[in-house]
C-alpha cells in the first residue's frame, strides 16, 4: 500500500469541503423540505381538525338551567317554590383524593354521616365532571368559614342555587308530589340536552305529570376558558326559558282545613266541584313532607316511611281500592227506576233478610229484624239492604254493571295524576278470568250492598257522586286550573267533558237525590247525625266496608281490634239545586267519616257565604 | 462551477487592499449582521404575544440580545488566527468546567448543568458548542485532508467525553447539539463514506444501549414522540397542544395577540421551547414559510463565508457553525410540529433567554472575523 505523503495541497482541500458543503446543502434541503411538508399537513390538510380541537379547548358551552315553574292554588296561593340556597359541591375530576378532600372539609364544615353517604350515593351515578353536592343548606357561617379555606380545596365550591320547597309541606304532597334527582332510569327517558344543566326532575303528583310545562327550556352560554378550566369571559348567551307557573284547582284553605280534620285517622277525602269536575281538594292521610325528598332522602329515613304501618307514602284518594258498601245503592237504584223494574211507590216488606229462589243461603240485612214495610226512598235513606238483594236479583249482574260503568267505576278517571288506579266493576267474564270460578246469582246479590268483589277509590267515587249531583253530566276530575308562561296569555283549562248519562225519565234523577236528601235530613237516616245545615241543602250516602267478615253487626265493633274495625264511606254533593262541590270521604276503620265530611262542607259554605271567593282570583 | 470560480479567486493577483469597505474595517458582515436584526425583530414581535403582552420580558430580552450583538462584535474583532491559536485551551478549559459542574454544579431545575462564577452563572456545555469545532477545526488544520480513519478514531473521544457528560447531566437536547456540531465537523473535513456508514450503524445499533443510559424522563419523551396520545393530559400534553396551536392557525394564522392556544394558557413553554406554535398560531403557514426563509438566509450567508473561508481551520469551523445553527431551529422545529421527539432546545433568536443566544451569537462572531479578516485576497 501505497504511504500518503502528508502535504496540505489547500486547493483539494477547499475542493473537499466544498463538495462535503454541498451534499450538507442537500441535506438541509431535504430536511426543511419536511418541515415544509409537515407544517402544510398541519396547518392546511388538517387545519379544519385543529381549528376544532383548538375551539374545543378555549370554547364552552354552559348549559343554562331553567327555572322551575311555580304552583299556584285557584286562590293565588303559592304551593311549590324555588328558594336561594347555597350549597357545597365538589367536581370529582378537579380532586385528586376524594376521601382525603372529604376528611379535611370535616374539620371546616360540619358534615354528617348522612352527607357523606348521600354524597357517595351519587358520585356513583353522576358523570367525573359533574357537580356533586356535597351539603345543601349552608348557613351564612359556613359559607364564610368554606370561603377562607377555598384554596385548600380545588375542585370544591359554594355554589348558589334554587331548591324546591314546598311552603304548606305536608297536607299537599299526595297532590303536588315532588322533585328529586334525575334518576339513571329517568335519565334515559329525558331530552338530555334540555336536562343538562337539571338536577331535579318530577318524582310524583303533580310535579311529575306537569314535569315538561314546568321544567322549561335550556339556555346556554358560550364561554371562554383557560387551560385551567377558569372560564374568562362570556361570549353570547342565550337565556333559559322558565318553567310554566301553573295554578291548580285546589283551595289550599280546604285542602289544608281537610288534611287536618282527617288527621290520626287514615282514610281519603275527594272534593269536587261537579259543574266542571274541578278538584278543589284531594287528600290522603297520613301524609309525608315532600321538602324532604328534595335535598334528597336517606335510606333509613324513607325506610321508616315506606315501613310505617299506616303507610303514609301511600296515596289512598288516588289508588286506595275499597268495596263501595251502601254508597253503591243510589247507583243501582237508578238503574232500578229507569228500567222500570222498580218505582218509587214499590213497597216490600222487610224481615231483615232475603233468599234466593232454589238456594238455602240467607242473605241478612245490616238491620236483624229488619226495615219493616220498605219503598225506595226508605231504602235508601235507611240503606235498606234486603230491598236491594229484591232488586238485584230483579236487575241481574249486567244492568248493574252497565250503571256502574257508566258513572265511571271500573276504569280510571283519567285526573292529571300518574299510577291512578282503575277500581273494579266485577263481571262473570271477569269472575272465570281471574278467579276461575263461575258467576253465582249469590254474587250479584251481595255486589248490590256493594260488598262483593266491587272496588273503588276515593277519587272515583267523588267523580260518580259529582255526575249524580248534575243529573248525568260527566267530566274529568282536573287538577289543573290553569297555566301561564312568562310573557304570554293566562291559558285556562276548559272543563273536560266526557258525556252525559241520558236516563229514559230524567225525574228519576230527582227521585234518587231526594232520597238522598233523607239521609241525613230525616231522623231515621243514616247520616241523620250529620246534624242541622242551615246554610245549604245537601243530599248523601253513607257506606260501611265491611274488613272482618264474620262481624256484620254493628254494635259489636268496638270490642275488635282497630285494624279490623270497618271502613266507613261517605258521599255527599250540596247544594241539591244548585250543586257547587261533590264529596267522597273514607275513614278506615274508623266511624268518623260523616262527622269530619260534616265539617269539611261546612267550612266550605262558611267561606263562600263570608263573601270568600273560592273560584279563580288573584292571577 | 462554484469550484472552478473559487479556483480563479485564489489565483487571483493580491492586490485588492483598497477595495475593503467600512464595515470590513470594523469586521461586521453587514448581511449577516442584517439577516440577524431581522430575525432578533421578528423574535420579539412573537414573544411579545406570546408573554401575553408583557413588556418586561421584551425588555429584558432585548437587553439579552442587544448584550449578545455586543459580544458577537467583539468576538468579530479577534483574528481567525488568534482564534485558531487559543483552540486547545479554550477545549480544555471547557472540558475541565464541564467536569467541574458535575462535582461542584449548582443544581437547577432538577439537572446540574449550571456553574456560578462570581456574578456569572452559565452552563460549560454551552461553551463547548464552539470549542468541540474550534479543537477539531484547530487538529484537521494541522494534517492532510481528508481525513484518515486513524484521525478519525482519534477525534471520537474529543467529540463524545463531552457529549456523554453532557447528557448524563441531563442534557439531551445540549448534548445532541454537541453530537452534531463535532460531527459536522468530521463530515466537512471529509470523513469517508464508509466510515461515516460504519459510525451511523454503530450508532444505531448503540440505540438500545442509548435507552438504558438515558433518564426516566428522557425515556418518557421517545416513548410521547412514537405516541403523544398515551398520555394526552401528562407527557404527550405538550405535543398535542402544540399541533393544535399550529394547525388551527391554518394558512394565514389567527393573527397577531390573537391566539387562543397560547394567551389561554393551553401551550405549555409557549414563550421559551414553543415559542413556534406560536407563530404558527398567529401568523399561520405563510409566517411559518417566512420566518424559515429568514432563518434559511442566514443558513446562505454562513455557507457563502464557509465557501470563501481562507484556511482550512476558518472554513471546518464556519461550516460546522453554520451546520450547528442550521440543526439548532430545525430541531427545535421538528419536535414543535411534531416530527421529532421532544428535546429541550429553544428557537434561537426567538425563544426567551439569554444563555443560548449567547454562544450563538459568539458563533456568528467567529464567522464575521473570518469573513472580514481575510487577507491579500478580499473582494
Amino acid at each position: 500500500m501505497q504511504k500518503r505523503i502528508p502535504i496540505k495541497n489547500p486547493a483539494q482541500e477547499i475542493q473537499l469541503v466544498t463538495k462535503r458543503a454541498v451534499v450538507a446543502c442537500i441535506i438541509i434541503g431535504i430536511s426543511l423540505f419536511f418541515l415544509v411538508a409537515r407544517l402544510s399537513y398541519l396547518q392546511i390538510y388538517k387545519h379544519p381538525l385543529y381549528t376544532t380541537l383548538s375551539k374545543k379547548n378555549w370554547l364552552d358551552l354552559v348549559p343554562l338551567e331553567p327555572t322551575r315553574g311555580l304552583i299556584y292554588d285557584r286562590n293565588g296561593i303559592l304551593l311549590a317554590e324555588n328558594i336561594p340556597i347555597f350549597s357545597l359541591d365538589l367536581i370529582p375530576y378537579q380532586v385528586k383524593s376524594i376521601e382525603k378532600t372529604l376528611t379535611e372539609l370535616k374539620k371546616v364544615i360540619t358534615l354528617s354521616e348522612t352527607d357523606i353517604v348521600q354524597f357517595q350515593k351519587q358520585r356513583k351515578q353522576l358523570r367525573r365532571f359533574d357537580e356533586i353536592p356535597i351539603k345543601f343548606r349552608l348557613s351564612e357561617e359556613e359559607v364564610i368559614a368554606f370561603a377562607e379555606n377555598q384554596h385548600r380545596f380545588p375542585g370544591v365550591m359554594v355554589k348558589a342555587r334554587l331548591m324546591r320547597h314546598y311552603p304548606l309541606g305536608i297536607p299537599f304532597s299526595h297532590v303536588l308530589g315532588y322533585v328529586g334527582r334525575i334518576n339513571q332510569q329517568e335519565m334515559s327517558d329525558i331530552n338530555l340536552t334540555n336536562y343538562s344543566a337539571s338536577h331535579y326532575i318530577g318524582k310524583l303528583g303533580i310535579e311529575k305529570y306537569y314535569e315538561d310545562d314546568l321544567h322549561g327550556t335550556v339556555g346556554y352560554e358560550e364561554v371562554e376558558n383557560d387551560a385551567s378550566g377558569k372560564s374568562i369571559r362570556v361570549l353570547s348567551q342565550v337565556k333559559a326559558t322558565s318553567g310554566k307557573t301553573i295554578y291548580l284547582t285546589i283551595d289550599s284553605r280546604l285542602q289544608t282545613f281537610a288534611a287536618q280534620a282527617l288527621t290520626g285517622h287514615r282514610g281519603a277525602i275527594v272534593v269536587i266541584q261537579p259543574n266542571n269536575g274541578q278538584v278543589l281538594a284531594m287528600v290522603s292521610e297520613p301524609s309525608y313532607d315532600p321538602n324532604l325528598f328534595v335535598s334528597g332522602i336517606t335510606q333509613k329515613e324513607f325506610q321508616v316511611l315506606q315501613q310505617a304501618e299506616d303507610r303514609p307514602l301511600y296515596n289512598r284518594a288516588l289508588r286506595g281500592l275499597y268495596p263501595l258498601a251502601s254508597t253503591i245503592k243510589p247507583f243501582v237504584a237508578i238503574e232500578g227506576l229507569d228500567s222500570h223494574i222498580i218505582t218509587a211507590t214499590d213497597t216490600l216488606h222487610d224481615p231483615g233478610w232475603f233468599q234466593l229462589k232454589n238456594s238455602s243461603h240467607i242473605f241478612h240485612d245490616w238491620r236483624k229484624y229488619g226495615h219493616g214495610t220498605v219503598n225506595l226512598e226508605k231504602a235508601i235513606m235507611s240503606s235498606c239492604d234486603t230491598y236491594f238483594f229484591h232488586l238485584a236479583a230483579k236487575l241481574g249482574i249486567r244492568r248493574i254493571d252497565s250503571i256502574l260503568t257508566q258513572f265511571g267505576f271500573g276504569q280510571i278517571t283519567g285526573i292529571d295524576m300518574d299510577h291512578e288506579l282503575t277500581g273494579l266493576v266485577a263481571s262473570p267474564e271477569w269472575k272465570r278470568r281471574v278467579k276461575g270460578i263461575p258467576w253465582y246469582e249469590g254474587d250479584t246479590i251481595i255486589s248490590v250492598i256493594g260488598q262483593g268483589y266491587m272496588q273503588t277509590t276515593p277519587l272515583q267515587l267523588a267523580t260518580a257522586v259529582a255526575t249524580l249531583a248534575t243529573h248525568g253530566k260527566r267530566f274529568i276530575p282536573t287538577l289543573l286550573l290553569g297555566d301561564k308562561q312568562p310573557g304570554k296569555q293566562y291559558y285556562s283549562q276548559p272543563p273536560l267533558t266526557i258525556g252525559e248519562i241520558h236516563l229514559n225519565n230524567p225525574k228519576n234523577w230527582d227521585i234518587v237525590i231526594q232520597a238522598m236528601e233523607k239521609v241525613i235530613s230525616s231522623r231515621e237516616g243514616t247520616a241523620h247525625r250529620f246534624g242541622p245545615h242551615p246554610a245549604y241543602t245537601i243530599a248523601g250516602k253513607t257506606g260501611t266496608g265491611q274488613v272482618y267478615s264474620k262481624n256484620y253487626m254493628r254494635g259489636s265493633q268496638l270490642g275488635l281490634p282497630e285494624k279490623l274495625r270497618d271502613h266507613y264511606l261517605f258521599i255527599a254533593f250540596a247544594p241539591i239545586d244548585n250543586p257547587q262541590i261533590a264529596l267522597a270521604i273514607v275513614t278506615e276503620n274508623s266511624t268518623q267519616a260523616v262527622s269530619i265530611a260534616k265539617t269539611i262542607i261546612d267550612f266550605y259554605f262558611k267561606g263562600a257565604a263570608n263573601g270568600h271567593q273560592l273560584s279563580k282570583t288573584a292571577l | 462551477m462554484v469550484i472552478n470560480y473559487l479556483k480563479q479567486r485564489f489565483k487571483k493577483p493580491q492586490n485588492d487592499l483598497r477595495y475593503r469597505s467600512l464595515w470590513q474595517y470594523i469586521h461586521i458582515d453587514i448581511i449577516l449582521v442584517l439577516c440577524l436584526a431581522l430575525l432578533f425583530i421578528t423574535g420579539l414581535s412573537i414573544l411579545y404575544s406570546a408573554s401575553n403582552q408583557s413588556l418586561n420580558t421584551i425588555e429584558k430580552q432585548a437587553l439579552h440580545v442587544g448584550f449578545a450583538f455586543i459580544v458577537m462584535i467583539t468576538v468579530a474583532q479577534i483574528p481567525p488566527a488568534t482564534l485558531q491559536r487559543w483552540a486547545p485551551f479554550i477545549y480544555i478549559v471547557s472540558i475541565s468546567l464541564l467536569i467541574a459542574v458535575l462535582v461542584i454544579g449548582h443544581i437547577s431545575k432538577g439537572a446540574q448543568r449550571w456553574l456560578t462564577i462570581g456574578f456569572l452563572r452559565f452552563q460549560p456545555a454551552e461553551l463547548l458548542k464552539l470549542a468541540i469545532p474550534m479543537f477539531l477545526a484547530w487538529y484537521y488544520h494541522r494534517i492532510h485532508l481528508p481525513i484518515s480513519t486513524k484521525t478519525a478514531l482519534i477525534s471520537l473521544p474529543i467529540i463524545l467525553i463531552p457529549v456523554i457528560i453532557t447528557a448524563k447531566q441531563p442534557d439531551l437536547g445540549t448534548a445532541i447539539v454537541l453530537l452534531i456540531a463535532g460531527s459536522s465537523v468530521l463530515f466537512l473535513a471529509g470523513l469517508s463514506w464508509r466510515l461515516i456508514s460504519l459510525l451511523g450503524g454503530i450508532l444505531i445499533l448503540c440505540l438500545p444501549l442509548v435507552w438504558w443510559i438515558m433518564y426516566d424522563y428522557q425515556r418518557q419523551r421517545v416513548l410521547t414522540f412514537f405516541s403523544p396520545d398515551r398520555d394526552p393530559l401528562g407527557k404527550g400534553y405538550h405535543i398535542i397542544q402544540s399541533k393544535i396551536a399550529i394547525g388551527s392557525g391554518g394558512l394565514f394564522g389567527k393573527g397577531w395577540l390573537n391566539g387562543t392556544q397560547s394567551h389561554l394558557h393551553f401551550l405549555p413553554e409557549h414563550t421559551t421551547d414553543f415559542i413556534f406554535a406560536v407563530c404558527g398560531e398567529e401568523f399561520g403557514f405563510i409566517g411559518c414559510i417566512i420566518l424559515l426563509f429568514l432563518y434559511t438566509l442566514v443558513i446562505a450567508r454562513g455557507w457563502y463565508i464557509t465557501l470563501y473561508a481562507q484556511d482550512t481551520f476558518s472554513r471546518l469551523l464556519a461550516g460546522s457553525i453554520t451546520l450547528s445553527f442550521f440543526v439548532a431551529f430545525f430541531v427545535n422545529m421538528g419536535m414543535v410540529t411534531g416530527i421529532l421527539p421532544v428535546v429541550g432546545l429553544p428557537l434561537p433568536f426567538i425563544s426567551y433567554g439569554g444563555s443560548s443566544v449567547m454562544m450563538l451569537m459568539v458563533g456568528f462572531g467567529i464567522l464575521m472575523s473570518i469573513q472580514t479578516h481575510k487577507k491579500l485576497m478580499t473582494t
